[in-house]
């Protein structure tokens, strides 16, 4: 990367254990658990019953304009509420020099949620059990009367990108990136990216999910992804623990405000860190498997560190994609050894530990949940703990901080996020006086 | 790193034309539509009839090396069209990669090769879902969730969510050719293919590639998907071919359907060393931007198409050209005055009286709105037509829009490629004859 150093001057998440940054900061240093038995839907049946979802939000209590907002889905009102809690950070309310056409945004957000339950009851009325096939003219006499037009176009992609753009009259580059969990990483490597090249002078970027909807979990249970512990939800996700059984659907969004440093300054903004490094690969291995020894993630380590100029010496902590699969746990690990350890000798290793044990997985918006954590580690010298990790795993030899969090000295972080299908994406979040 | 010049060095158009340039162009020429009522489903309940749909003879097993056929059963359509206009890209600039040719050396390291596809959100095959749906009726006819969540998912293939995720499009593109460098995937609407082709492009002028695939792919023949469509009210109900009129006086709705495009991207010093020549264009220049138009939700631009004319500017300041250099403009051009007007107030703020002297070349009058797709694919015709300095007709125009008239060019040196997609992200291209 070039001298241009891209600062971070807001933040906001909406999450499973809460909906303002002190509140979530405080559950994940206190091993918090936002998981408990599904509500979005009726799981009680699922091989999974359980996910962390957000409790009792209403994004249309916190927005400016909710007549804009009429319809959406759940993961754009998270994102819109995130967004208000990182505009007023970085007092962009205030800022009467605020060009819309140079205010951008570049999300990593998912896909909304399907209209279950006249999807599915269209389905089955057009269907031919002598043909085994949909009868278009059923369906759709089925469909065009339940489905509603609104619902269908919120499920789009780019509806959360839409959403912020129309609250906060962005009319910058507007990107919307869905590597599956890699995806508010990535937008967050590339906003910083077209702050760099000068495209625009604020970039509003991060990403939201939500798949705690029967197709998504039904999804990712024939996948044997998840976790099964339906006795005891809440120690569920045990990233690195030898009887980890899956990840934990979670869901909720995180947004930051990005500019450069010179623009913050000039503008007497309050700088809270800076997104120094950013790595992204592919791994080009197989459709369902990471590669083994985790090539593309320790290249997107390796970049990451390199273009923000440190050494793997200079990380304080890891923010591990740490999932709580047997694959992404043991591979994650490898990968971080062949970056950071000498050999055998895994001295040199820093604390590596997971918040998805606490929040769940958020999928699209897992990286970006885990940026702001590293900004939070940093301001407060605390490194959060990879809750339920109580057996060590055979060739699980790092220092994953378990149990409880720990006092450091935090300067430089490296947050890891890797997608299914082999997308890899690597931030350096550094302290803007290290 | 400014100063590495960006080539188109080939394209993979897909479409209801045929598969590649040499199924597309002569059709196209000869002012070929491949529009004409669905056949994969009975659409008329709808209140839309007419698609494009790729021809019958398509098999994706001819465009994937055997390593790859066993993955070919967990392709969605929109995987399939995006694998397959890869593979005529690569073929088409005569690329060595592990997916062309894995005897023989590479054209360039895995490392250098990035790859960033525009998807739309992918709809599930009703067939298959709704033969495992079927096993969960209870006896009323109704859906039991309880016997999905205990027995009825198990009726789905374990894989079946990796068919479905967006970032599915550009895995099995890195897959199959080796790319182990940037991927991204872009899920902006119609958007899409030009903002894949954007990063792109940034991602070689930043020195982190040497050769990207890029562009998009979407199938919008599936009832699900096309209903989505209907929904935005914004289709041609009617079964007349050449009704789909962009920028006509009496155009009333566009026509959607598959397909989408896909180029090579190759650093012009990179394309040079490796022996390539007859490369197809320059990029010279990109612009994203978002359109906020509150009347609407953003649902349509906003009737001076301010945020289209934005886009096209920096394009054009980063080509270092000024509107009077454009020769012919590629549009997003759907066929609803909606859409269609705030383009031509667009264009008639960008070129003021030249307009009737540039031809404005609609590709959606003969191939429908390819959705995702459609960015990628009107990039490989606009590159044709700076390789061959000749231009399709403009077809279905019978009464032009004030302005919108010009028929032929004065010269074939400068393309302006636009496109706007539902949520209002815009982009635009500068392409320039080698």
């Amino acid at each position: 990367m070039s001298s241009t150093k891209i600062v971070i001057t807001g933040m906001g998440w909406i999450t499973p254990l809460g909906h303002d940054l002190e509140t979530v900061w405080n559950g994940l240093q206190s091993g918090a658990s936002g998981v408990a038995p599904t509500t979005h839907f009726d799981a009680t049946t699922f091989p999974t019953t359980f996910s962390a979802e957000v409790k009792n939000f209403d994004p249309l209590q916190v927005v400016r304009h909710p007549e804009l907002h009429a319809g959406i889905g759940l993961n754009t009102g998270y994102a819109l509420g995130a967004a208000v809690q990182a505009w007023e950070q970085a007092q962009l309310e205030t800022y009467a020099n605020l060009n819309p056409e140079r205010l951008g945004i570049y999300l990593g957000a998912g896909e909304g949620t399907l209209d279950f339950n006249p999807y599915v009851a269209s389905n089955l009325a057009g269907w031919n059990t002598d043909t085994q096939k949909i009868d278009g003219q059923k369906w759709a006499q089925h469909a065009t009367a339940t489905m509603d037009a609104t619902r269908e176009l919120e499920q789009e992609p780019n509806m959360a990108l839409s959403h912020l753009a129309l609250e906060f009259d962005a009319r910058g580059p507007a990107y919307n990136c869905l590597t599956a969990c890699a995806a508010s990483t990535q937008a967050i490597g590339e906003a910083a990216a077209v702050l760099r090249r000068g495209d625009a002078d604020i970039m509003l970027t991060g990403g939201c999910h939500t798949m705690i909807h029967p197709l998504g979990m039904t999804g990712f249970n024939r996948l044997t992804a998840l976790s099964n512990r339906n006795d005891d939800p809440q120690t569920a996700s045990r990233p690195f623990d030898d009887t980890r059984d899956g990840f934990v659907m979670g869901e909720g969004a995180g947004i930051i405000v990005l500019e450069t440093q010179a623009h913050a300054q000039a503008r007497g903004a309050t700088i809270l860190a800076e997104v120094a490094g950013y790595g992204s690969t592919a791994d080009a291995y197989r459709i369902t498997d990471i590669h083994p020894e985790g090539r593309g993630g320790a290249a997107a380590m390796r970049q990451a560190l390199n273009s923000a100029g440190v050494t793997p010496a200079d990380i304080d902590w890891i923010a591990a994609h740490g999932t709580s699969t047997k694959e992404n746990d043991s591979i994650e690990t490898r990968a971080i050894k062949a970056v950071f350890a000498n050999g055998d000798d895994v001295s040199s290793v820093p604390p590596v530990s997971s918040i998805k044990s606490m929040m769940g997985h958020l999928i699209a918006a897992a990286g970006v949940v885990q940026a702001i954590t590293c900004v939070m580690a940093i301001r407060d010298g605390q490194i959060p703990p990879t809750a339920n990790l109580n057996t060590p795993s055979p060739g699980l030899d790092l220092d994953y901080v378990p149990g409880v969090s720990r006092q450091a000295q935090v300067k430089t972080c490296l947050s890891n996020s890797f997608g299914f299908g082999g997308q890899n994406d690597t931030l350096v979040i550094r302290a803007t006086s290290y | 790193m400014a100063n590495r010049s960006v080539f188109i060095t080939g394209v993979g158009p897909v479409s209801g034309l045929g598969l590649g340039l040499s199924d597309t162009w002569p059709r196209l020429m000869a002012g070929e539509s491949a529009l004409a009522p669905v056949q994969a489903f009975d659409a008329r309940a709808m209140g839309a009839t007419l698609g494009s749909e790729i021809p019958d003879d398509f098999k994706i097993r001819n465009f994937v090396p055997k390593t790859h056929r066993k993955a070919t059963k967990v392709m969605a359509r929109d995987i399939e069209l995006a694998v397959s206009a890869a593979d005529l890209a690569a073929r088409d600039a005569k690329l060595i990669t592990c997916g062309t040719d894995a005897t023989a050396e590479p054209s360039y390291p895995s490392d250098r090769i990035g790859c960033h596809i525009g998807a739309g959100l992918i709809a599930a095959d009703l067939d298959e879902l709704t033969s495992a749906l079927a096993g969960s009726v209870d006896n009323q006819g109704h859906f039991d969730l309880h016997h999905w969540g205990r027995e009825g998912m198990q009726g789905l293939t374990p894989l079946w969510l990796l068919k479905y995720l967006p970032n599915m499009l550009a895995c099995h593109v890195t897959i199959v050719h080796g790319a182990h460098g940037p991927s991204n995937t872009i899920t902006c609407g119609e958007a899409s293919g030009g903002l894949s082709i954007g990063e792109s492009l940034r991602i070689i002028q930043r020195g982190a590639a040497d050769l990207c695939f890029c562009g998009g792919a979407a199938s919008n023949v599936n009832p699900m998907a096309f209903l989505r469509q209907v929904m935005t009210g914004r289709m041609y109900a009617g079964s007349d071919a050449s009704a789909v009129r962009p920028f006509d006086q009496s155009a009333c709705g566009g026509v959607t359907g598959e397909g989408g495009g896909i180029v090579a991207l190759e650093e012009a010093a990179s394309f040079k060393a490796r022996g390539g020549s007859d490369a197809y264009a320059k990029i010279s220049g990109f612009g994203a931007s978002q359109t906020v138009h509150r009347e609407t939700l953003n649902r349509t631009p906003d009737p001076a198409g301010r945020g289209i004319v934005s886009a096209c500017r920096a394009a054009l300041r980063e080509a270092n050209l000024n509107a009077d250099a454009i020769d012919l403009v590629i549009p997003f051009g759907l066929g609803h005055p909606d859409w269609d007007n705030p383009e031509a107030a667009a264009l008639h703020t960008l070129l003021g009286d030249r307009l009737n002297n540039v031809p404005v070349l609609a590709t959606k009058a003969l191939v429908g709105n390819l959705g995702a797709g459609s960015g990628g694919f009107d990039l490989t015709i606009a590159a044709q037509i700076l390789k061959t300095q000749q231009m399709p007709a403009i077809a279905n125009r019978p009464t032009p829009l004030n302005g919108l008239g010009a028929t032929t060019p004065d010269r074939l040196n400068t393309v302006l490629v636009c496109a706007t997609g539902t949520g209002g992200q815009n982009t635009a291209m500068v392409l320039e004859k080698l």
